[in-house]
This record gives structure tokens, sequence and C-alpha cells, in this order.
């Protein structure tokens, strides 16, 4: 049952203790989320993350000895080794209230809209890129997904898998 | 339901019994406590116009009489996980604390192993064992969904569980919720007796007495081992505790469970079974209209 893909690599915590030079750092994710959402780092304490295959980032909790060959590690929480990294719907409903910046609230047509998977024409203000997508549920707002918005348009990175008509 | 009749002398109101196993049973929801509150669930709930009906023994779970649990706020944002009422009893007889360590032997698709996770407050590791690849793709999309970060997964064969990727750490605790011939979830899926020989009865319950055994081997001295089915065969059942209290250093012991229940067998047909199986629960669907169950709670000794 072993096979590279299911292999689990602790990220180094800074670039100095890098040995894959195209591997995030600890330091590099904390930055994304701060950066780009403005979530603080402590948010993350306690937590581990880890390299499964190329550019997929998780987080877990335990710190097993690394390299660990298992099905999964936590939840995957972010796409690195591109360009513009990814946060995972997962991630962003889990950790995205502590997020301050780019984030787009959407009323309840446009959410219904939005978890189906459909693209939509919005007015925006902010940065081009992923955004963080919430909507009202139970009187308070509520991080619902990733969305990617450009030229005047939110789109929806809900997975295939994931889309429901609510 | 003729499979069924061989326990005529262990039920009470055995009439009662079957008119139970034939009845449908309504969708149950627990509450995610990982991602949201009971109170927001419950407003969630009401705003999408879906009736709940409230569970008397647990607050987090509400029975749905009209729905199904998929397509609703609730259910996307993973505040709402699809699981019956006797389901979630096992994980609470467990009681696993925040910060420990926790083995889910069997553990997909992933319903008890989910609840561990909310019952530490999704803090401590949780290590969830299956060997079936498509149930574990089904494991991992409700760990995802539901946002917990605790849960390693490996695909094993649970009689085989390896501690070495863990650095050769033992558990605070296990739960072992094995597979079994499902007799109690007829309620559920009617056609569940079918299939059913008593020779896969047998089968069955020789894998399952090699899972236990393995649990209570990799849970550290003074630990805690819950075993459990969704049957009511005592091959599967009493017969896989006595061949633990045999094979292992452990004691089935008593605890509190606030649903009506009867005692684990001493006798099945020709076969007796240590006395302290009567610690073990049995819970038929007559007894409190819900799915059928049996659990048992284990400690290993401290030094």
């Amino acid at each position: 049952m072993s096979d590279q893909s299911t292999v689990f690599t602790r990220l180094p915590e800074t670039d100095d203790e890098r040995e894959d030079p195209e591997r995030a750092t600890r330091e590099e994710v904390l930055d994304f989320w701060t950066d780009r959402f403005g979530v603080p780092p402590e948010t993350f304490e306690g937590y581990t993350f880890w390299e499964r295959g190329a550019g997929k980032l998780w987080l877990y909790q335990g710190t097993p000895p690394s390299p660990v060959d298992i099905e999964g590690l936590g939840m995957t929480v972010l796409r690195t080794r591109q360009e513009h990294w990814k946060p995972t719907l997962e991630a962003v409903q889990r950790f995205g209230e502590h997020a301050s910046e780019n984030v787009i609230r959407l009323d309840e047509d446009a959410a219904r809209a939005f978890v189906a998977g459909e693209d939509q024409e919005l007015d925006w203000d902010g940065d081009w890129g992923y955004l963080i997508v919430t909507h009202d549920l139970a009187d308070e707002p509520e991080p619902v997904g990733v969305g990617l918005y450009v030229y005047g348009e939110l789109r929806s990175q809900v997975p295939k898998g994931r889309r429901r008509e609510v | 339901m003729e499979p069924l009749d061989r326990y005529r002398p262990i039920i009470d109101d055995f009439e009662a019994f079957i008119d139970a196993c034939e009845r449908p049973l309504p969708s149950a929801v627990r509450v995610n406590t990982i991602k949201a509150t009971v109170e927001r669930v419950r407003t969630a709930l009401a705003d999408a116009d879906i009736a709940v009906e409230p569970v008397d023994w647990h607050d987090g779970l509400f029975v749905l009489p009209e729905d199904s649990p998929g397509a609703n706020w609730p259910y996307f944002h993973g505040w709402i996980h699809g699981q019956e009422e006797v389901s979630v009893i096992p994980a609470t007889v467990l009681d696993p604390q925040p910060g420990e360590r926790v083995w889910d032997a069997c553990a997909a698709p992933g319903s008890k192993t989910t609840q561990l996770a909310a019952l530490m407050d999704d803090a401590g590791e949780v290590v969830a064992t299956d060997n079936n690849l498509g149930r574990i793709s089904a494991l991992r999309t409700n760990t995802e969904r539901l946002g917990v970060t605790t849960v390693a997964v490996t695909h094993e064969d649970g009689r085989n569980h390896s501690l070495k990727p863990f650095g050769g750490e033992g558990y605070d605790r296990a739960l072992v919720d094995v597979p079994c011939s499902c007799e109690g979830t007829i309620r559920k899926n009617p056609d569940t007796l079918e299939d059913w020989t008593l020779s896969h009865v047998e089968g069955i319950s020789g894998v399952q007495k090699g899972i236990l055994k393995r649990a209570v081997e990799v849970t550290d001295p003074g630990g805690t081992v819950v075993y459990s089915t969704c049957t009511f065969a005592p091959e599967e059942n009493e017969a896989v505790l006595d061949y633990v209290l045999e094979e292992t250093d452990c004691e089935i012991v008593d605890y509190d469970l606030p649903l009506s229940h009867a005692p684990g067998i001493t006798e099945w047909q020709d076969e007796s079974f240590h006395p302290s199986v009567t610690n073990a629960k049995r819970i038929y669907p007559h007894h409190n209209d819900t799915g059928g169950f049996f659990c048992a709670k284990l400690e290993v000794p401290a030094e």
C-alpha cells in the first residue's frame, strides 16, 4: 500500500531549514494567510503543516515523524507551487472567521448561486484574485468557500463534488 | 425477518420487537460542535423550514421526521452530519478527552470518527483505520466537510494495525465499531437480512475477535476500549467479548446508558460466556424506537 502520492512531508519552519527549494515553509504559509486575508498567525498555533504530492498542503494537530505514509492527515488547507496560492473551501470554512481582508459578503440568492457552482457578475472594489466568500446564516456572517474575482466576475471555486442546490 | 426468529428466547416482548423492526426509521442528524453550536444549528434549520424533533438523551441530536440531511445550508457548512441515534452511543461511552490519542479501528465512513474528534474539541489525535479504499474516500470527504483537523487516516486491516507511522505510541482509548451482520439496521435498510447466513455471522465473528484483540493490545495501561456492533447476534457480541477476556488482559465494566436496554447474555444455544458480559448493553428497536445496537466498555488495567 506504499505509494509516493500518499506520503506526507512536514513543512520546514523557515527558509534556512528548506531542502526542497519548491516546498513552502510554515513561515510562508502563515504570511500568506496574514497578507492576503488578515488572518493572524496565532490562529495556526498548535497546528503542523504537511505537503502531499506536489503543492497540496494539509494541516494537522499531531506531530508524527516526517515523512509519514498514510491516507490522510488532518485537512487540506492550501494549494501551493503555483503563482497564486489557493486556499481550500474547507480551510476557509474552518478558519475564515478570522479573516478581515479580501472577504466578500453575498446575499442569499448570490450565495445559493455560488454553492451551485455558478459564476456571477458582481461589483467588488478590492483586489482581484482569490476571495473568501461569506453569507449570513443563523443571523451571523459565515464563510462558505473560495471565489476567484476577475474582470468584474466572481467565479465559484466550489469543487464539483461539494456543489449543492440549497 | 426470519433470521431474527432465533432471538425469540432472549428478547422480551418478541412481538413488539418484530413490529418495531418493520417500521421505517426517520433520518437523524448530529450537530458538529467543531463548526457550530446546537443553538445556531437549531436556528439555521428553522430558517430553512426543516422540522426537527429533539432527542431527550442527547441535546446535539435532532430527528428530521420529513427530510433527509443532505441539501441545506447547515449541511453544506458541515454544521450537521447524518447519524442515527444508536450510532451516537459508542463514542459517548468511550468519552475521549481533549489532547488524548484515540484509535478508531473500523472508521469509515467516519460518523463516529468525527464525533470522537468533536468530543475532544478537535484537540489531540484520532487515528482512523479502514481496510477499504472506497470507504476511506467517504471518510475523507466527511472529515473535510466537518472541518476536523485531528484525524489521521490509515489503510490497513485493523487486526494488524501498525503503530509505526506514529513513532510507536499507544493509545489512551480505542473505539472498535466492527463490520457486522447489521441486523439492527433493518429499519433503515429493509433488505439487510436478505443475504443473512449463519456462516457469514460465524466468519465475521473471527474478524471481530482479531480487531478487538489488537485494540486491547495497542491501548495503554489504564486505557479504555469500547466495542460495538449494530447486530443482535451473540456470536458477534458476547462471544467476541468472551474471547478477548480469555486472550488479553482486560475487564468488561459497567457504564451508564440513558436509554432503555437489556444486559448482555451469558448463555446462547450451547455456549456460555463470562459473567461480566452482562455489563454490555443490548439496545432493541422496541425499547426506544431506534435501530438495534450492542455496546460494551472494556478497561485495560493500570500497571
